[in-house]
């Protein structure tokens, strides 16, 4: 072994030292490893999350720093859960997440059955469809909203093109009726991706001697894809709908360029009158109100439906 | 394998299919080939109706995000000197003088500072954290990797507010560090959960091996775990990036001028009545491209990436 200046360091240092060094036991290496990740999320996330909670308890308004702050109690939370507003975006926010997934999943579990026949081109036509979701929410949702111009847009064309309707007839964006369709569609465009490589993941993992018994036992096609494909698939689907459902809870930047939470208020997610509340109106001790029980609901809806699923999994 | 197996799809089924898939892909690439190809359109080319698939190309989009510029009168255009590069040309031809470059390198720049800042750190955090979750018995360590993973159910807007006030107290409200530091605390979560799934799978055998021939800890982990994991560690980093790219909520509520990135800009940039849509056109196409690239660079890995790992393909 050849002599480096740093063997001849660690002979020239006091060996108590040196060994106190080289052995380092397993514990504090693990400490040592692990406590920046912690201090940091410690002051990125845990203490906000504590801060949001004191804030709600009081009036307090960031934009008027000097004014007397005024603890509240819980008046916040019974303003929040009696206003017929909130329960009004609340409504939006479900139409949203119970159409985005229910399309997500009946997309992107057919395009994952289709792609699993392995026909030839099947891995460059997955990579193709998977770009959209690795696309910036914001830019995409700017763009979108050219698309849905009507005298001009690319979509008012389409239709028109199939079905008739004059394109100056309608649009997307600024029609009560229409516009909460007009940002599933967007979000479905996004995302249905997710959902199908999940499927495919689940698809893939079925292993073929399965099917062969089932053949030779002359199970129906059909019972096959409801007994077999369906129950192994299942668990990864219920994986992307955990997924899905929290970011489409939390959506905030595609539907904020896309609709800005109007016309009226038909596309005005929770995501949207929080940031109305706390950066417009700067009613920041309401917001925060406002904003914990938006974390308690997806918390809870979301250790609700992960027992739902080790359930099914160990099925 | 056998020349017929049961499980095999029939030549048919295989066909049709293909056909259904290649439709999807057509339609769903559709509003990407609409926006490249709109910022190759001049203004109004993109805003005719019926929508053009043909038109001659121009730059004038790309033009338009790069520079600012003001009307000139007749007699000003006179006097001025012959256009000398192509820039100047096409805005001369306008009835335009440039009056100098647009916010949107600066933005870009931001978005490649704050990107590869908070991948790094994150990236540094989190292989230490994930080889110690690996590796050692760390008290308390599913309640830990919970808590890390937890962190990723708050809605941005919920933790923004206190955020914003701590930043202002701290000076680091619209500073790259203070961007970085908050992108590193979102995407750690993500790098520690991917990060430990990758190095759980390298056998420990190769370290004791390095530990019996006298290797520190320390040693072991950098000679003979990091090679090991450097695809991982490789394909975390570009997800981390591409979150740190994209993210559009932070950075329109912390950030005004100074540490900008690019998603909140880009749908700002305004022609004459309205949005200068080849211009966007141009600007997103900028900002897609390098994540088009890594997304067909990490297909290999892009499940894991989605899923923080709790899907393997």
């Amino acid at each position: 072994m050849s002599d480096t200046p740093a063997d001849r360091l660690a002979r020239a240092t006091p060996p108590t030292l040196a060994r106190k060094v080289r052995g380092l036991s397993d514990r504090t290496i693990a400490w040592i490893f692990v406590a920046p990740t912690i201090l940091l999320l410690l002051a990125i996330n845990i203490f906000p999350l504590i801060w949001t909670i004191r804030l709600s308890f009081t009036n307090y308004r960031a934009n008027r720093p000097n004014e007397p702050v005024e603890w509240v109690g819980l008046r916040n939370y019974e303003r929040i859960l009696t206003d017929p507003d909130i329960w009004q975006t609340m409504q939006a926010t479900a139409h949203f997440l119970f159409w985005t997934l229910v399309l997500q999943v009946l997309i992107g579990f057919t395009l994952a059955w289709l792609i699993n026949r392995k026909f030839r081109g099947n891995d460059l036509m997955t990579t193709l469809i998977v770009i959209p979701m690795m696309l910036s929410p914001a830019v995409v949702g700017n763009f979108w909203t050219f698309l849905y111009q009507p005298q001009i847009g690319l979509i008012n064309y389409a239709v028109e093109f199939v079905t008739g309707i004059p394109a100056s007839s309608f649009t997307m964006l600024g029609s009560v009726t229409l516009a909460p369709w007009a940002i599933v569609i967007v979000d479905t465009w996004m995302w249905t991706p997710f959902v199908m490589l999940i499927c495919l993941a689940g698809l893939r993992s079925i292993p073929d001697y399965i099917y062969e018994a089932a053949e030779v036992d002359r199970a129906s096609k059909w019972r096959q894809f409801w007994t077999m494909t369906v129950p192994m698939v299942l668990p990864f689907l219920m994986l992307a709908v955990l997924f899905r459902g929290i970011e489409n809870f939390k959506m905030f930047d595609l539907v904020v360029l896309l609709t800005g939470g109007g016309p009226g208020d038909t596309t005005l997610l929770s995501s949207i009158e929080l940031k109305r509340e706390a950066f417009e109106k700067w009613r920041t001790g309401y917001s925060s109100a406002y904003a914990i029980i938006l974390f308690v609901t997806v918390f809870g809806l979301a250790s609700i439906y992960v027992k739902a699923l080790n359930k099914v999994k160990e099925r | 394998m056998s020349a017929y197996s049961v499980t095999e799809p029939s030549k048919l089924s295989k066909w049709v299919a293909g056909a259904l898939v290649v439709a999807y892909t057509v339609i769903t690439l559709l509003p990407l080939v609409w926006i490249i190809s709109t910022g190759f359109k001049t203004g109004p080319d993109s805003i005719s109706y019926p929508p053009k698939v043909l038109f001659s190309p121009s730059i004038e989009g790309y033009v338009n995000l790069f520079t600012d510029r003001t009307r000139a009168t007749p007699e000003q255009l006179a006097t001025m000197p012959p256009p000398d590069n192509f820039v100047d040309e096409i805005v001369q031809r306008r009835g335009e003088v440039v009056t100098g470059p647009s916010r949107f390198g600066e933005r870009f720049l931001n978005s490649v500072i704050i990107g590869f800042g908070s991948t790094a750190l994150s990236i540094f955090l989190g292989t230490l954290a994930a080889y110690a979750f690996s590796r050692f018995k760390v008290p308390l360590k599913d309640d830990l990797l919970f808590f890390i993973l937890s962190t990723r159910m708050m809605p941005p807007i919920a933790v923004a507010i206190p955020i914003f006030l701590m930043y202002r107290q701290l000076g680091l409200s619209d500073t790259h560090l203070g961007m970085i530091l908050l992108y590193t605390g979102v995407n750690i979560s993500l790098a520690v959960w991917l990060l430990k799934g990758f190095i759980d799978e390298i056998p420990r055998e190769y370290e004791e091996a390095a530990l019996i021939d006298g290797y520190t800890r320390f040693q072991a982990f950098r000679k003979v775990v990091l090679p090991q994991a450097a695809t991982g560690i490789a394909s975390t980093a570009i997800f981390c990036l591409i979150f740190a790219w994209n993210e559009y909520a932070f950075a329109v509520l912390l950030t005004s001028g100074n540490a900008q990135t690019a998603p909140p800009f880009i749908p700002t940039i305004i022609g004459v009545g309205g949005q200068d849509w080849p211009a966007v056109a141009a600007g997103a196409t900028l900002f897609l491209l390098p994540v088009m690239i890594f997304t067909i660079l990490l297909r290999k890995h892009l499940l894991r990436g989605i899923t923080f790992g709790a899907v393997r393909k």
